[in-house]
């Protein structure tokens, strides 16, 4: 381990070691994480935006608005584009976001292991600052991970579903919260994500190095009501399937 | 007040330590916490055990030589100051005590409560300067600072070096001092010419020895200068566009 020198630093050029810069450096991983994080917080509050149609019911034929609003999905670009090609577009946006976030969490994990070393403090740390939301970032991301996992396969792809009929959102979404066991799963993983996401959309601030006195304030103000709004949205379908009142 | 001091002792680097019970008597409230150890150190002496090594130089909070881990809190229960400016009146008759070194990998213990903070020296040598040319000492206000970049660089300007923000991270990471350091020159227009490799030389070669910043803020609890962890935002910033911004060779063949 040596110094860094400025002279290194100058003598880079090109567009591989301007890559390295933020996939080597821990300020870089970082700085991608929070940019992913960014991404994924805009998903998941238009996922729960439009999975909150299911409070709607029927329209006039018949059809639930939620199936439509499936079908919209699958369909968007109309006739300009192949079906489904849009929707597979922006899964595969995600699949990288959430990649980039996951392996960046990963290294700067196992970065920071080595970094704390095999002793510890033998009186209990006395910690100020260090929160629930802050302290189980890790398991916790892990623990919504295994939920996306299991809710793609749910109601995604149906394998966890034995009910499961292709663009029926509706009812496949009613067979699986219907189940106690599921819904305790579902709700359990939003208390993960509403932790994860009250320390993640006020750290992202820090991480992009956004801190002027200005908006300072507001970085707070927005973790807390991201996570409470997704919060409130997604367990409202769950609690509303589960006691009966969407059926 | 009588004390019971839990204090951790190494004979040298590489070498296993062990934690070790001494009874400190009538100890005065108005006693820095130093100065309680130098009165245990006085007792050791006549009895001819070796004595308790810890790093001090100013005793007046402005050096950053001293600082240990105090009952789990860096530089001990008061916030804002550090180790020597602690006094024994912040402690109750009876108390126990637990004194340990900093821990991290990149601060290996070399003596009792002594830990080597070389990479601290490092960081410096890597851009924590700025350049400018020797000569007769120029016009003062020659240059035009403006009043909220004095004040903010002088913030920074404060940090003492005492590693308390990497004792208290949980990731062992060193960002609240790199920023500290990269931030009072950046912020100024003296900095501003090597404001970008600055930031990625000092970040760089911080990265070798310490872990990454996770925004838990415990750093800035501990800090005995009350460092803002804005400065640690002000330092990613300067580091991407480090990455963005490299001017070397702009416009040329």
């Amino acid at each position: 381990m040596t110094t860094t020198t400025r002279a290194e630093v100058e003598a880079r050029q090109g567009w591989r070691s301007w890559l390295g810069g933020f996939f080597s450096s821990s300020v870089g991983l970082k700085w991608l994480m929070a940019l992913t994080g960014f991404g994924l917080l805009l998903y998941v509050l238009v996922h729960m935006i439009g999975n909150l149609k299911v409070f709607l019911g029927t329209d006039a034929a018949g059809e639930y608005h939620i199936d439509l609003y499936g079908e919209a999905l699958r369909n968007l670009g109309g006739d300009l584009v192949p079906h489904e090609s849009i929707l597979w577009l922006f899964r595969i946006g995600l699949l990288a976001l959430f990649g980039i976030h996951i392996y960046a969490a990963w290294v700067l994990t196992l970065r920071n292991r080595s970094a704390r070393g095999k002793e510890r403090y033998e009186h209990k740390r006395n910690y100020e600052a260090v929160n629930y939301a802050n302290r189980t970032m890790r398991w916790g991301g892990v623990l919504v991970l295994l939920f996306v996992l299991f809710h793609i396969a749910d109601l995604t792809v149906g394998w966890a579903n034995p009910d499961f009929v292709e663009g029926a959102v509706h009812d496949n979404l009613v067979a699986s919260l219907s189940q106690p066991i599921v819904a305790i799963f579902y709700l359990a993983a939003q208390v993960a994500l509403a932790f994860h996401i009250y320390h993640g959309a006020w750290s992202l601030w820090q991480s992009l190095g956004i801190v002027n006195p200005r908006y300072k304030a507001f970085r707070r103000y927005f973790a807390v009501a991201f996570a409470a709004t997704v919060f409130i949205g997604n367990t409202a379908i769950i609690v509303a399937v589960w006691s009966g009142y969407i059926s | 007040m009588d004390l019971s001091l839990k204090i951790w002792r190494q004979a040298r680097a590489n070498e296993e330590g062990e934690f070790k019970t001494y009874q400190a008597k009538n100890v005065s409230p108005e006693a820095s916490f130093l100065e309680m150890l130098d009165e245990v150190n006085e007792e050791l002496n006549a009895t001819g055990e070796d004595p308790i090594a810890f790093e001090h130089d100013c005793r007046e909070g402005i050096c950053g030589a001293c600082g240990v881990m105090i009952n789990g809190s860096p530089h001990g229960p008061q916030s804002g100051t550090a180790t020597c400016q602690l006094h024994m009146r912040k402690f109750e008759d009876g108390d126990s005590i637990t004194i340990e070194p900093w821990r991290a990998t990149a601060f290996p213990v070399l003596k009792d409560l002594i830990v080597d903070r070389a990479p601290f020296d490092r960081i410096m040598e890597a851009g924590g300067y700025i350049s400018v040319n020797t000569g007769a000492a120029p016009d003062a206000n020659i240059i035009a600072v403006p009043k909220w970049s004095a004040e903010s660089a002088m913030d920074a300007a404060s940090c003492i070096g005492c590693a308390a923000c990497v004792a208290a991270c949980p990731n062992s990471a060193a960002n609240l001092f790199t920023a500290a350091k990269t931030q009072h020159l950046n912020l100024l227009p003296q900095g501003k010419p090597e404001r970008y490799l600055r930031a990625a030389a000092m970040v760089e070669t911080m990265e070798q020895y310490f872990g990454s910043c996770t925004n838990y803020g415990e750093c800035e609890k501990a800090c005995p200068k009350n460092i803002s962890i804005d400065f640690i935002a002000m330092m990613n910033k300067d580091y991407v566009r480090a990455q963005f911004f490299n001017m070397a060779r702009q416009g040329q063949k």
